[in-house]
């Protein structure tokens, strides 16, 4: 109804659009050791633009930003090099990830093919005795085809057409940054751990998750397993 | 704290942050790519906390020979329609051919975005666009071929501002767009166009073979020479030194201006406020009217002027830094330039001693006196091309920085082993395995002494 009295209800100012998520599903096919690389060089890729300086909040709600370093990475087993966010701590944990994923699909078999995801959420804070909600604002899914090689010399075309199709996801994946669509609010220092991964200690990324789902031969999805990658995986 | 303008034009303040954004963001711009060229990983660290001299908090190193070219091509000026800035990669072979590898061009068109915040969106969404050109810079052909530069070839730049050309890349070269930023006074645009017909060639292509020189003639025939495009004068200014015409006290104080970004915003925020306000600004007040004067002066001033070594017009020298520095550290650093491989500049002009710039990287230092610095401001054609050194691993920033590069490079095809080589080899195997049976015997004959060393060991 409209009319005197009545007013429009307007979505509260930093809402998220909930049913939103914006989904970015990249393929890649490799070698059985070059997965590693591949994940990693694409999980790092996305990091780098969703990962902030830490934030110092001083009086007033004023806050500065501290600085993001960089270095290049050689890939090993790929005709490849790509840029990522100098923290150890961040690495290791894609490492770990991205590692336990190569694991599940080896053991999958031998034509092993999977994904592994990363979601990008924001926290929304409810009330006891509910648990906090995740809502996720963007995720990236990488779908991987590992392939079996029968000699050297298939061998090194795959180094390089794999460093190829990276440099197309790269580009890909810099194209989706380049949108300038949805990203969470610059939150108050109250509420910077519902927006940021603040455990870090020198950089700070957007609050994520990594999980991973591998699929057998026959097509069917086996194993989703979801790894949290923050401190209060503990609801209630 | 400053109030916005009620209207959406752009408070005086927002377009003197603006354009202070645009100019560095254009400085960094160079540096990225130049250094993604260099032919090494590059590894700088993050800080927790802001040192208050990165801009767009990321750490992204000044080398300054390459800030001097950039702001020398600049000249005072900020990319606006029409008038880009350009970045070109190219290619030289030992036999001193060069191709054009890649353009990336910083462009800004007319579509503006009047409801953008400067200091808050405008900043950050830069700040992404630096990190998207880290990631670009690594996957295009030309990233590959500059890791391997040494011997056969050495990878060049050279910064022009004005039309872009595109003409020296051949044909069918492609385009990849890194991104946009709108602002309300345009919107910034950073692609690269880059040559496709070296990505399915390997390094191993560029030795003294024919095929080479077809590739080669072909392209470098039709490179049209800088002096004789009708356009604009791009890489040298057809004789006069445009730094003349500017102010050199504007420039001087921002070359200290790493730390101008002590006020790389902080930001303000309320509670359940969008945005940010613009910080307190901490900028020279003249600084502006310099900006507004610059803009107004054509680009083919009148005033001619011949830079000569002595003269202050290289606006980049802070006085204090040119004191003492002549004498045989100059000479020096001028044989170390000759030695060196790497993407190298022909520098005409007076020489560059950086100033108090917070990491002084002395190879570099070195790297830029050109053979011919005895101060002719016509130059020649590579004029703007900077020589970038090799800084081999674990190499210290002294003096002669290039002892263990140039050793590296000079040992690193050492001849084969001649008892690895088939006649040889087998004539010693043959005496080795004459003498066996006498030394069994010797050593046979001491075991007793053996033994005892041995239990000695225990």
């Amino acid at each position: 109804m409209v009319g005197p009295g009545w007013t429009r209800r307007r979505a509260p100012p930093g809402a998220a659009p909930t049913m939103n998520c914006r989904a970015e599903v990249l393929e890649v096919s490799v070698e059985g050791r070059q997965v590693e690389e591949a994940m990693l060089a694409v999980l790092h890729t996305v990091l780098l633009h969703r990962s902030t300086g830490k934030f110092h909040y001083k009086k007033e709600g004023t806050y500065s930003i501290g600085t993001v370093g960089t270095q290049d990475v050689d890939c090993d087993f790929i005709d490849f090099a790509y840029v990522r966010v100098s923290s150890e701590e961040l690495d290791r944990a894609l490492r770990k990830a991205v590692g336990e994923f190569k694991d599940a699909l080896r053991s999958s078999g031998s034509d092993g093919m999977g994904q592994i995801s990363l979601e990008f959420y924001q926290k929304k804070k409810s009330r006891w005795p509910f648990s906090d909600e995740c809502i996720p604002w963007e995720l990236w899914t990488i779908k991987v085809n590992v392939v079996n090689l029968a000699n050297e010399q298939e061998r090194q075309i795959c180094r390089e057409k794999v460093g190829e199709k990276l440099c197309e996801k790269i580009i890909n994946i810099v194209e989706v940054m380049n949108r300038h669509e949805y990203l969470p609010k610059m939150p108050t220092q109250s509420e910077v751990d519902n927006v940021f991964d603040t455990s870090l200690k020198d950089v700070q990324p957007y609050l994520y998750k990594i999980s991973y789902q591998i699929t057998d031969s026959l097509g069917t999805s086996v194993t989703t397993t979801m790894r949290r990658l923050i401190k209060d995986t503990l609801a209630l | 704290m400053l109030p916005y303008a009620m209207d959406t034009d752009l408070s005086s303040q927002d377009r003197k942050d603006l354009d202070k954004f645009i100019k560095f963001f254009a400085l960094k711009t160079v540096q990225v790519i130049v250094q993604a060229r260099l032919g090494e990983k590059i590894c700088t660290r993050s800080s927790s906390s802001p040192t208050g001299s990165d801009w767009f908090n990321l750490a992204i190193k000044d080398i300054p020979e390459v800030t001097h070219e950039a702001k020398k091509a600049l000249a005072g000026q900020l990319p606006a329609v029409g008038r880009s800035m350009c970045v070109e990669i190219s290619l030289k072979t030992s036999e001193g051919d060069s191709m054009e590898l890649e353009i990336w061009c910083l462009e800004m068109n007319e579509k503006c975005d009047k409801e953008i915040k400067v200091s808050y969106t405008v900043y950050n969404r830069l700040s992404l666009l630096l990190k998207s050109l880290l990631a670009i810079t690594r996957v295009t052909p030309a990233y590959r071929l500059s890791r391997k530069q040494g011997h056969e070839y050495v990878i060049l730049y050279r910064i022009y501002f004005g039309e872009v050309q595109l003409s020296g890349l051949g044909e069918g070269f492609q385009t990849v767009r890194v991104g946009t930023v709108g602002t309300p006074v345009g919107t910034i645009t950073l692609s690269c166009a880059y040559r496709i017909n070296l990505a399915f060639m390997s390094t191993r292509q560029f030795e003294r073979t024919p095929p080479i020189m077809g590739i080669i003639i072909d392209h470098f025939v039709d490179r049209p020479y800088p002096s004789s495009s009708p356009m604009h004068p791009c890489n040298y200014r057809a004789g006069e030194d445009n730094g003349a015409v500017y102010p050199s006290v504007e420039d001087s104080q921002e070359v200290c201006t790493t730390s101008f970004s002590t006020s790389p915003p902080s930001q303000l925020l309320g509670p359940g406020k969008e945005g940010g306000v613009p910080p307190v600004p901490s900028q020279p007040a003249h600084g502006t009217q310099a900006d507004q004067e610059r803009m107004c002066t054509p680009l083919d001033g009148v005033h001619y002027s011949a830079a000569t070594p002595s003269s202050s017009e290289d606006t980049e020298t802070v006085s204090n830094s040119s004191e003492g520095k002549s004498g045989s550290p100059h000479d020096l650093l001028e044989t170390i330039f000759i030695r060196k491989v790497g993407a190298f500049v022909n520098k005409p002009i007076n020489q560059v001693n950086p100033p108090d710039s917070p990491e002084t990287e002395s190879p570099l230092q070195g790297s830029l006196h050109s053979e011919g610095s005895s101060g002719s401001s016509t130059g020649n054609t590579h004029d703007d091309f900077v020589m970038i050194d090799f800084k081999p691993a674990f190499s210290k920033d002294d003096i002669l920085p290039m002892d263990l590069g140039t050793f590296y490079r000079e040992f690193q095809n050492p001849p084969q082993l001649s008892s690895l080589s088939i006649d040889i080899g087998a004539q010693s195997m043959a005496e080795d395995l004459d003498s066996l049976p006498e030394k069994l015997a010797v050593h046979e004959k001491n075991v007793k002494e053996f033994d005892a060393f041995v239990e000695t060991l225990q």
